[in-house]
């Protein structure tokens, strides 16, 4: 009887290492057609020379690179200087992303800290509420913002109408804007894997340093804040690199002088005025920036 | 003897339900003193008051004379052994052990000694580099031992430290930790559900139930002079039999018992003639050998434990009773169903106060 079933088990145990390769291929294909090809496309792409109404022509160039990086004057003639233009908007899109992600722990980290120390039934509700503004369309939340935000728009009224401001203040068109655009957008991002962490956080580390003489703010920053580090990392992972890309929120409630490079490479595609070359090359540009944020942020774990 | 820890009249209350029902203590200088109960007795809520972990509705807990019941935790001269340890996970272990001291703000020197020190006396040195999770669950524990010693409590605080271990492990740690005791000359309060450990290891325990203290004194006294049906029931195993308590005169009273003859016996304060209750020890009772005898009743199974027999009997009023006897070449086993006498031990019967 125990024989019979030992050859059964071993049996089923073949026949499912048989399975896994079949089983394993439709998410194989996903990633291959949906993530690896575009990426391979835009490298490709980012090499080619441009076509005027859109498009490209199989040839290879690296005049993409050269226009992001290189400034050789108006027609192309003087000897090269670094294209300050486009490291200024890199640089803008960076801070941008960076106060953001910020902004997000500042406020996110007690709201996470928040909903994790609730009772057990009622930590769903409040996730449940987190999540809800993410039944509505970005692009839909993002103009709300901007009825909002501007300056004949519910906010500015209210301040007027209680008497705290006489004209209208600008918000909409500012770096302010969008920044407020991008901290809205992303704060949930920011909420849930910090809310992850302190769920699993064991409380009694923080009895024992307290018990062991460490003040409230000593027992944050020596014993909670190591013990979720992890949820944190990924939040701002998940807050700083949709920022760094974003172009709604710089798009709709910034104004020219606020252009990120999401905005940057949206432009490239639009109509027959693009240039998918460049928007490919300033697209790379930015995977490898991010790339290698998180190798840095990886190889800083294993030393650990 | 100094009074390292008083508590008087201590209330916990949790919305309508009470933890603590006035609960008053004094725990002496340089004791082994342990909290002893049930589940849900309040024992570890009494801890957790003296840590500071839990405030105090009502009532005052004074160390060595100062009232503390209004200090945070960490205001405490006093450091606690948590159950599951609860070590710093991202710490080495001899950065758990320094914790405290560090938070003290000992200078570097004088805490590696002191950690040094303390990992010495646990028997961990080797293990001073790892993480926590890299040692077996008795080591963490030497190492939350280590760490809550190094900076020099005044008091001591464990919650079943020795729950989480298996029993081997368990029975080691029982002569370690009251030998630690005794070396370092600290007070320990002991939290335990677990009568054996508590005898073993207390100078003196304090059984609890349903937020109070029902009995201190020391093993022997808890064990021998119960003074009610709880702690009598709670500490060891014992025959609770319906007793009827006739003359009181002296301290002494007349007990009758079912299917036995009259005994006298030390009488509690306060006993009035009636219907009482009586504990005697499993251990107390031994076949009688000639002679009139204590008890009479029927043998109903004999079980072989090695060192020892136990017989399950069952007095004429239908009362059962249990009856351990040493395990000898010379004792004749009683058959099952046959009609026994017994002598009860001079001293064995405590009449209880419900």
């Amino acid at each position: 009887m125990a024989g019979g079933a030992a050859t059964d088990s071993t049996s089923s145990g073949t026949s499912w290492r048989r399975l896994v390769l079949p089983l394993l291929l439709p998410s194989w294909l996903v990633v291959g057609i949906f993530l690896l090809m575009p990426v391979a496309l835009m490298a490709i792409y980012s090499f080619l020379a441009k076509d005027f109404r859109g498009g490209v022509i199989w040839q290879f160039s690296i005049e993409a690179y050269d226009q992001f990086f290189l400034d050789r004057g108006l027609f192309g003639d003087e000897p090269p200087r670094p294209n300050w233009a486009y490291i200024a908007i890199f640089w803008r899109s960076i801070w941008q992303a960076g106060l953001a992600t910020l902004l997000c722990l500042a406020i996110g980290f007690p709201t996470a800290w928040f909903i994790a120390t609730r009772n057990p039934r009622h930590r769903a509700l409040w996730i449940f509420l987190i999540t809800v503004p993410y039944w509505v369309n970005l692009l839909i939340r993002t103009v709300s913002m901007r009825f909002l935000l501007r300056d004949q728009g519910p906010f500015n009224e209210a301040l007027m109408g209680i008497g705290l401001i006489d004209s209208p203040l600008r918000i909409i068109n500012t770096d302010l804007a969008v920044q407020i655009g991008l901290f809205y957008s992303y704060l949930p991002f920011m909420v849930l894997p910090i809310y992850a962490a302190v769920e699993r956080y064991n409380f009694a580390l923080s009895e024992a340093a307290r018990d062991l003489y460490a003040g409230p703010w000593t027992v944050l920053r020596e014993v909670v804040l190591p013990s979720v580090r992890p949820g944190i990392v990924a939040g701002c992972i998940l807050v700083f690199i949709p920022s760094l890309g974003a172009f709604l929120a710089p798009d709709l409630l910034g104004g020219a002088r606020t252009y990120m490079i999401g905005s940057l490479i949206d432009e490239q595609f639009r109509g027959s005025a693009g240039n998918w070359p460049f928007g490919s090359a300033v697209a790379m540009v930015l995977l490898t920036m991010v790339l290698a944020v998180l190798l840095w942020q990886a190889r800083a774990r294993k030393a650990r | 003897m100094q009074k390292a820890i008083g508590v008087e009249r201590v209330v916990k209350r949790y919305g309508s339900f009470e933890a603590l029902k006035g609960v008053s203590l004094s725990i002496t200088d340089n004791e082994f003193f342990t909290l002893l109960g049930p589940s849900g007795c309040g024992k570890t809520t009494l801890l957790r008051s003296i840590a500071g972990f839990e405030d105090i509705t009502e009532g005052e807990i004074t160390l060595y004379g100062s009232n503390i019941a209004a200090l945070p935790p960490e205001k405490r001269p006093v450091n606690t052994v948590f159950q599951q340890y609860a070590l710093f996970p991202h710490m080495s272990v001899r950065d758990n052990v320094e914790f405290g001291l560090r938070m003290r703000g000992l200078p570097l020197a004088e805490r590696q000694a002191r950690a040094a020190e303390m990992l010495e006396m646990v028997h961990l040195s080797h293990f001073a580099d790892r993480l926590p999770a890299q040692l077996s669950g008795g080591q963490q524990q030497r190492v939350a031992l280590a760490r809550a010693l190094a900076p020099r409590p005044r008091v001591l605080l464990l919650d079943e430290p020795l729950s989480a271990l298996d029993l081997k492990l368990r029975q080691a740690m029982r002569v370690e930790l009251k030998q630690l005791q005794e070396t370092t000359a600290i007070t320990f309060v002991f939290v335990t559900h677990d009568q054996e450990e508590a005898l073993a290891m207390s100078d003196r325990i304090a059984v609890m139930s349903a937020g109070d203290v029902q009995q201190v004194g020391d093993p022997r006294t808890i064990y021998e002079a119960p003074v009610n049906r709880f702690v009598a029931d709670f500490i060891g195993e014992t025959n609770v039999l319906p007793a009827t308590v006739g003359a009181i005169s002296n301290g002494c009273a007349e007990v009758a018992l079912a299917g036995g003859r009259s005994l006298t016996t030390e009488a509690p304060e306060g006993l009035l003639p009636g219907a009482h209750h009586v504990s005697i020890r499993p251990e107390r009772l031994s076949l009688c050998e000639g002679g009139e005898a204590d008890l009479t009743a029927r043998v109903e199974r004999v079980i072989y434990l090695g060192t020892d027999l136990q017989l399950l009997a069952r007095l004429p009023d239908g009362t059962g009773l249990t009856m351990r006897l040493q395990n000898s070449a010379r004792t004749t086993l009683p058959e099952q169903g046959e009609e026994i006498r017994l002598d009860i031990e001079e001293g064995a019967v405590r009449l209880l106060v419900d």
